[in-house]
């Protein structure tokens, strides 16, 4: 296991709120390869981004992560407890030196009243002992990277002069300008047009191959997964409820919850279907149910209902390191 | 064709800027020159990047946007009215036959109104009821409608997910008895597995009631699936227009081929022959001269640059602007 870049393993991880402890994540184990793109696919409130952030400690000071929970970063032969890190100097080469983030809001990312450029050399400056004169340079280098048209003119505007598609580009350009080995793309492209959003999967995709970095890609879309990533995990409140290869998770789904995803998108090669939504909605953290965490949506459950509702299902490994976690699949071949 | 529920004729929406003191001023051309019909009863799709007008668009069939030339006619079995002349009774008459759904259902509610409150407010602010049980009884029927049980109608907005309060903002749309309804990226904003719930609700209302929509969306696949009809918007123009099947296994516009091909594929083994549209939509403060489309076009040429192209009839019912739509198609 020491080949992988960011081992996560059995991470729990729960809010301190005044209606008592939230889980948002829940015993949530992935592992990423150097140069793996790793699709995180589920709903909103399914703990995606919780889950991102917990491997930059990004999450707010109310957030308490479980004893067992474990994080480790491995880079250039070094292991880092990422838990463990504490004061900004620490944890430098989690933000910003060894993993960089792009979030899914472009205009919220950049601050308004500081010029891209600036932005972008002060965390160049911050992240190695270049000179002024070399991080602005590099800056340049990578907006032109990222297809930006006249990078010298626009190194010196504002966010506000920038379209989205733009800024999703500068944003980019930033986080790959200190060359990290783990890019976190939160929703990249969720806010952008879908020819926008070819376009700017198209220059990831290029990146990861010229840099040769890891990405870990959350989406609520399948169709960017199975356009991006090489392995996916499902989530669904707080579970990891699916792992494995995009072909795997998308042609042969083993988990209800993937099956329910799947029918509900619209597919254009085939009009006629019928859209079948993943009846209900995601139940509050709050009130987790008992059992397996879907069993309250689930079409599959009546089967063995009595067991999903009162035993949490084990995660199964299926050929090819297919995981599932749902007693329906279990013992039966499914995976 | 008795049966056009509402039509634009040459509608144009253009948005003066301020200028800078000399010259003419700057006018943002939303909506430029733009012929539509929509059919009693169908479901009318109507596609576009952001930029592209459709949101205006919407908005003047509802003279919810000023209608700047051309006018847009609304005939019912009851009522015909002029929409860029239209005003006092007959306008406030015009709202209850025509309604909006709105994107965001989380900016759409107020949250210091019960969802009792929300959906009846309609009918009171159009004074649609005489007393408090008729409008109580209208509010369940519609909440029923769009499956709100009455627990849900005593509780505030805040305690529903994005799914119900997209079903809160459809009942308050319905309950005073449109006829047209205009759902402007009603589903952009939800989850995958909640968007599908929706577009069943929506289709089922259009069944079992008849009203019309005009369903704006950037999302074709979401279009493909729910509209009778698409209309393909560009830079403040209809670029294509044509019945659903139609559109998708005879497409003839570039963009509308870009758009389709934009579309992530769903399988792994199909990756990268998305037809990449290089750039991004130009401002309609000064948009290119001919065709529109002609800065990011692969088949441009010359002509493009210079002619506009004629809005013409390629097959029954399938309309096209470009000069060039037979040799693509």
């Amino acid at each position: 296991m020491t080949d992988s870049l960011i081992s996560v393993k059995d991470l729990t991880l729960r809010f301190k709120t005044d209606e008592g402890l939230v889980t948002a994540v829940n015993d949530v184990s992935f592992e990423i390869a150097p140069g793996e793109v790793l699709g995180l696919v589920g709903e909103s409130g399914s703990g995606k981004s919780v889950t991102a952030k917990a491997l930059m400690m990004l999450n707010a000071e109310n957030a308490v992560y479980d004893e067992d929970s474990q994080i480790t970063l491995s880079v250039d032969g070094e292991d880092y407890d990422v838990l463990a890190l504490r004061g900004a100097r620490d944890q430098l080469i989690i933000r910003g030196g060894a993993i960089s983030m792009i979030f899914q809001e472009p205009m919220a990312s950049f601050a308004p009243a500081i010029t891209i450029g600036e932005q972008m050399v002060e965390q160049l400056l911050i992240h190695s002992d270049m000179t002024r004169a070399e991080a602005k340079e590099i800056s340049i280098e990578m907006l032109t990277r990222v297809g930006i048209p006249e990078p010298a003119q626009r190194f010196g505007q504002y966010a506000f002069e920038f379209s989205g598609g733009m800024r999703q580009r500068a944003m980019i350009a930033m986080a790959l300008s200190t060359k990290p080995r783990l890019l976190i793309a939160d929703e990249p492209t969720t806010a952008l047009d879908v020819t926008i959003q070819a376009q700017v999967i198209e220059l990831m995709k290029d990146l990861v191959e010229e840099f040769h970095m890891s990405i870990l890609f959350i989406t609520h879309d399948l169709g960017v997964i199975a356009q991006t990533a090489d392995r996916v995990a499902v989530m669904y409140l707080g579970n990891v409820v699916e792992t494995g290869t995009v072909r795997q998770v998308i042609n042969s789904p083993a988990h209800p919850y993937t099956r329910g995803l799947l029918n509900s998108l619209p597919k254009l090669n085939d009009l006629e279907a019928e859209l079948s939504p993943v009846p209900g909605d995601i139940p509050s953290p709050l009130d987790r149910p008992s059992g397996c965490v879907f069993h309250t949506r689930c079409t599959e459950a009546a089967e063995i209902a009595e067991r999903c509702r009162t035993e949490i299902p084990l995660t199964t490994v299926g050929s090819d390191n297919h995981k599932v976690a749902c007693h329906l699949a279990s013992g039966e071949g499914k995976a | 064709m008795s049966d056009i529920l509402i039509r634009a004729n040459n509608l144009s929406v253009h948005f003066p800027l301020r200028g800078l003191g000399f010259g003419e001023r700057p006018v943002v051309r939303a909506v430029e020159g733009i012929n539509i019909e929509i059919e009693k009863g169908s479901f009318f799709g109507l596609v576009g990047e952001s930029g592209s007008g459709k949101t205006t668009l919407g908005r003047a069939m509802l003279k919810a946007a000023p209608i700047s030339h051309g006018e847009v006619i609304y005939t019912d079995d009851e009522v015909n009215y002029e929409l860029s002349t239209i005003s006092g009774d007959e306008l406030k008459d015009y709202r209850k036959r025509a309604q909006l759904i709105f994107q965001d259902p989380y900016a759409a509610l107020s949250p210091r109104m019960t969802v009792r409150d929300i959906i009846a407010e309609p009918l009171e602010v159009m004074k649609l009821t005489s007393s408090r049980e008729e409008t109580d009884a209208r509010v369940r029927e519609i909440a029923a409608m769009c499956r709100l049980n009455l627990e849900h109608l005593r509780r505030f907005p805040h305690a529903f997910s994005g799914g119900q309060r997209q079903r809160i903002s459809i009942a308050r749309a319905l309950v005073s008895g449109p006829k047209f309804i205009v759902a402007d990226e009603s589903v952009a904003a939800l989850d995958v597995s909640i968007q599908a719930d929706v577009l069943n609700l929506l289709n089922k209302i259009q069944r079992e009631s008849g009203i019309t929509f005009l369903f704006i969306s950037h999302d074709l696949s979401v279009i493909a699936h729910t509209c009778d009809f698409v209309a393909v918007m560009y830079l403040g123009q209809i670029v294509e227009a044509a019945p659903t099947r139609k559109l998708f296994a005879d497409t003839s516009h570039p963009y509308t081929k870009a758009l389709l091909s934009a579309i992530p594929s769903l399988d792994p083994d199909v990756r990268g022959n998305a037809q990449k549209l290089e750039g991004e939509i130009p401002s309609p403060i000064n948009p290119p001269p001919g065709c529109r489309f002609n800065t990011r076009c692969p088949h441009a040429q010359e002509r493009c640059r210079s002619e506009i192209p004629e809005w013409r009839e390629l097959s029954a019912g399938h309309h096209v602007a470009c000069h060039f739509a037979e040799e693509l198609s």
